[in-house]
């Protein structure tokens, strides 16, 4: 190649003193205990602020619980979402934006069949006029026909182009499979219900739906606490409603079962996503689960991960993570594999799902697991955004700042028993349902014969 | 933001280091920037770049293969890496009692990393599954940044697949490997950053005893990647299996990032002013007011962000096009507003709003360890100036209506690259999410 004489491969992984010891770790400096508040505001919105003053910027988070049973609830919440920000009274959509950018901010909205969702940022000498103009969108967004109509056109091209991702197919396929036709498994509306909604009905959708008790939102940044709050009271004084925010239908329990192939021609890659029922954050088993799916597949150094990627080369991206809605929580496993060897993907995956209860993890892989969970805590909640959004995903299960801060002495205190008995409990092969997106031509044959799937 | 106290030096074998502490965090940020990126990869070698980047993580003489994850995870940490057109980097962010552990680790595999014939098939393997998946297998997968360049530009460092052909990355040997690295991964040829919870002499302490032993080695000459600028409109169409909707990119060549950097980032205000939010004049023109798009957005740099490359440098314009409507009367839209952008320039308003954003973003870019640290890293790397950090809102403030109407007017039909993406047969490419089949 470009130097006409070099080492061999065998000659630059050595050098004359040979391997040397890994440094033990040093002492870990404990995170500096931010000032915290957590309250109701008079209009019934819970309040967490942090003050996070590492760089003059405020993050904002808020969630309002968005549930929904009406057939065309994820049409018009999806285009309520979309066109929100478009214009108030008082503000053109051109000047929602200007306003926000003079401050160097954002703001952004987005729906799933829980909640409604709007983030934004600022400098944190910006605050007044992030919430004077969220103030606005929450209590005079006109959502103009006109805008209304282009959002809606916009959002069924969006939903062709995001229904020919095949993330998108596996997930709306794993959904159906495991909750049928429950509202949580319309995570993304039908393209002909989007182009029906009208700007009265999005209109009745926010005075009904939008409203601030039941919701929660998430102030962290260079703000005073107290300060952060009277801006808050008083800005958001006008957003009132005599009913609570709709929280969604409780979700029905995973059951395990066959998995579903699911064609899609041409595809020269399949999608494995299998899922199982699990438990919440507030159960007393959690912070085991947490760490026993760690071990699964839930960071690199695991099971799954060493087995399916860097063992045998079937994956690039292979994982298990936790999923949480408001009173439950299921356990998720995902790869992408090439066709030809998507069967032994999936055979592999049983396998390692059916050794962590049989060949319990060593404490070692323990270990392992608990660090990195506390330090990867610690990591996340270093950033603005980072704390913002746990935080906002904890005030949705009704944890706080106390849940965080206590979280890495539950981890401390879990056992290998404790891991034991999750692993058996959780990741029985048994326990799991799913779907396989590929092309089926490819894949019937070999699927077929190492069973469980099915291939209708 | 924390002012910034950087300390820099270079060790006697030629490693450049910088040093960020921020107290205010117990987290360390490490990462290792190679002065070699896909433009340096040789012809027939497609995407060895990045290839060796995922060899770098598969075991040293110190380390077993898996045991460089095993131990940034066990520490609390979290790692990649990450091939870019002009340099590689790698990174750990940890907790920062385990500060040491990645000062070890890095230099056991810039010092002797373990390449063997059986883990380079197995990330060959996982290399193409990676390509399968942010490529083959969706719709607009790389588009526009693998099939754009090789429109805008003629020669092979410039024009080729970044990611690589399966059949360049299927003949990859260990000779490569050996070869790839004694030219590129020398310490001369590398920049060293270590940013957050540190304190300076201790963090010198450690660099000199795990780096000061890497050998040095020579350092390759870097040549320069210009060439001549397109004289035309240049067009090209490409078919995707999977996409639903036709997509346009437009490429135009900039000013050189380093050598013109105040001249580049006019282009930086010019793009912000017309795709940044909905006050933005092409969100406005084209999404809001002509409905011609379904999005669009435009970029310095062929991934997102600029000043991530040396010269050439590209300015990329990407649309999602409604169904009905011609690529022309989305690139005359495009034109249309250049011309009035080169006739008068942006108000007064819109300037202060792409300095407040763009001043807010470095803040936030800054609040992230892991952000802070690779900016630092690039910044070092290829401006020599990692304080340029710090600098640039300041340098973006002072860009004039002026200067954005001059760029906009560079922008020129005559000399720019288009790439339009089509759809295949719908009949072939219609997917049945819903089940069933076989």
């Amino acid at each position: 190649m470009t130097v006409s004489t070099h080492r061999t491969a065998e000659q630059i992984g050595r050098t004359a003193r040979g391997p040397r010891p890994v440094p033990p770790l040093g002492e870990q400096r404990a995170s500096i205990q931010p000032e915290t508040l957590d309250t109701v505001l008079d209009n019934g919105l819970r309040l967490l602020v942090v003050r996070q003053p590492a760089v003059p910027i405020v993050e904002l988070r808020l969630r309002v619980p968005f549930g929904g049973t009406e057939p065309t609830h994820p049409a018009r919440s999806e285009v309520l979402a979309e066109t929100l920000l478009t214009g108030t009274a008082r503000r053109s959509r051109v000047q929602v934006d200007t306003d926000l950018a003079l401050v160097g901010g954002e703001l952004g909205a987005g729906v799933d069949p829980e909640r409604l969702s709007i983030g934004g940022n600022a400098l944190a000498s910006g605050l007044d006029r992030l919430l004077d103009v969220l103030a606005d969108v929450l209590t005079g967004a006109v959502y103009a026909d006109e805008e209304v109509a282009r959002e809606r056109d916009r959002l069924v091209e969006r939903i062709a182009l995001a229904g020919a991702q095949p993330g998108t197919i596996a997930r709306k396929a794993l959904q159906r499979r495991r909750y049928g036709d429950h509202p949580f498994a319309h995570e993304m509306p039908e393209a002909a219900d989007v182009a029906q909604v009208t700007a009265d009905q999005v209109r009745e959708l926010h005075q009904k739906s939008l409203v601030p008790r039941g919701s929660a939102m998430v102030l962290v940044g260079d703000v005073d606490p107290q300060g952060a709050r009277d801006l808050v009271n008083e800005a958001l004084a006008g957003w009132q409603a005599d009913h609570a925010a709709t929280e969604m239908v409780p979700l029905p329990k995973v059951a395990g079962g066959d998995l579903l192939l699911v064609h899609r021609p041409g595809a020269v890659q399949s999608q494995l996503r299998l899922s199982a029922q699990a438990i919440p954050r507030t159960d007393p088993r959690y912070p085991a689960l947490q760490l026993t799916n760690l071990i699964f597949g839930g960071y690199f150094s695991s099971r799954l991960v060493e087995n399916i990627r860097e063992d045998k080369g079937y994956t690039y991206h292979a994982r298990s993570y936790l999923e949480f809605t408001p009173r439950a929580a299921s356990l998720l496993v995902d790869a992408d594999t090439a066709s030809d060897v998507t069967a032994a993907a999936l055979w592999e995956t049983r396998y390692e799902l059916g050794r962590l209860g049989l060949v319990p993890p060593t404490g070692d892989e323990l270990e392992s697991v608990r660090q990195y969970a506390i330090g990867s805590l610690l990591i996340s909640t270093a950033s603005q955004s980072g704390l913002a959004s746990q935080l906002i995903s904890l005030a949705g299960l009704g944890l706080d700042m106390d849940w965080l801060r206590g979280h890495p002495a539950r981890l401390a205190a879990v056992t290998a028993d404790d891991v034991a008995d999750a692993a058996l409990t959780f990741f029985a092969p048994s326990a799991f349902t799913g779907i396989v997106v590929g092309d089926a031509d490819r894949l019937a044959v070999q699927l077929a014969a190492i069973g469980g799937v099915e291939l209708r | 933001m924390p002012s910034p106290e950087l300390h820099r030096y270079t060790l006697a074998n030629g490693l450049r280091v910088v040093l960020a502490p921020d107290r205010t965090i117990p987290v360390v940020g490490v990462s290792v920037h190679y002065d070699v990126g896909f433009r340096s990869e040789p012809e027939g070698r497609t995407g060895f770049a990045h290839l060796f980047e995922h060899l770098m993580f598969q075991g040293s003489e110190s380390l077993e293969k898996l045991a460089h994850f095993r131990h940034v995870q066990s520490s609390g940490g979290t790692f990649n890496g990450s091939t870019h057109p002009d340099y590689t980097d790698y990174f750990e962010i940890l907790p920062s009692a385990a500060m040491e552990r990645a000062l070890f680790l890095e230099p056991d595999r810039m010092r002797a990393p373990r390449i063997t014939e059986e883990n380079l098939r197995n990330q060959i393997d996982v290399v193409k599954e990676e390509i399968r998946l942010n490529v083959l297998n969706r719709p607009y997968g790389g588009f526009p940044w693998i099939t754009l360049p090789s429109v805008l530009y003629q020669t092979f460092p410039n024009a080729h697949n970044g990611y690589g052909d399966f059949t360049d990355l299927e003949q990859a040997s260990l000779d490569d490997c050996a070869s790839f690295f004694d030219t590129f991964y020398a310490p001369g040829n590398a920049v060293l950053t270590v940013c957050g919870d540190i304190e300076i002499s201790s963090a010198e302490d450690l660099v000199q005893r795990h780096f000061g032993d890497v050998p040095a080695r020579p350092v390759p000459v870097r040549p320069s990647f210009d060439e001549p600028r397109p004289t035309r409109e240049v067009w090209a169409e490409e078919i995707d299996q999977h996409a639903p909707l036709p997509a346009l990119a437009a490429g135009y060549r900039m000013p050189d990032p380093v050598a013109e950097l105040d001249n580049y980032l006019a282009y930086v205000v010019l793009s912000s002013v017309l795709t940044d939010g909905d006050a933005s004049r092409l969100q406005q023109r084209m999404v809001h007011k002509d409905a011609l798009v379904s999005d669009l957005g435009t970029a310095c740099g062929l991934f997102g962000s600029p000043l991530e490359a040396r010269d050439p440098d590209t300015f990329t314009f990407t649309a999602w096009l409604t169904d009905s409507v011609s690529p022309d009367r989305v690139l005359g839209a495009l034109d249309e507003e250049l011309e009035r952008l080169a006739a008068r320039g942006p108000d007064a308003d819109e300037l202060a709003r792409v300095t407040a954003r763009w001043a807010a973003g470095v803040h936030r870019d800054n609040d992230r360890v892991i952000s802070r640290t690779l900016g630092y890293g690039v910044l070092e790397l290829l401006h020599g100036k990692p304080e340029l950090a710090a600098e640039l809102p300041a340098r973006v403030a002072r860009v004039t209506s002026e200067d954005v109407s001059a760029a906009a007017k560079s922008l020129r039909p005559d000399s720019r690259a288009v790439l339009l993406l089509k759809p295949a047969d719908e009949n072939l490419t219609e997917a049945n999410p819903a089940g069933g089949a076989a």
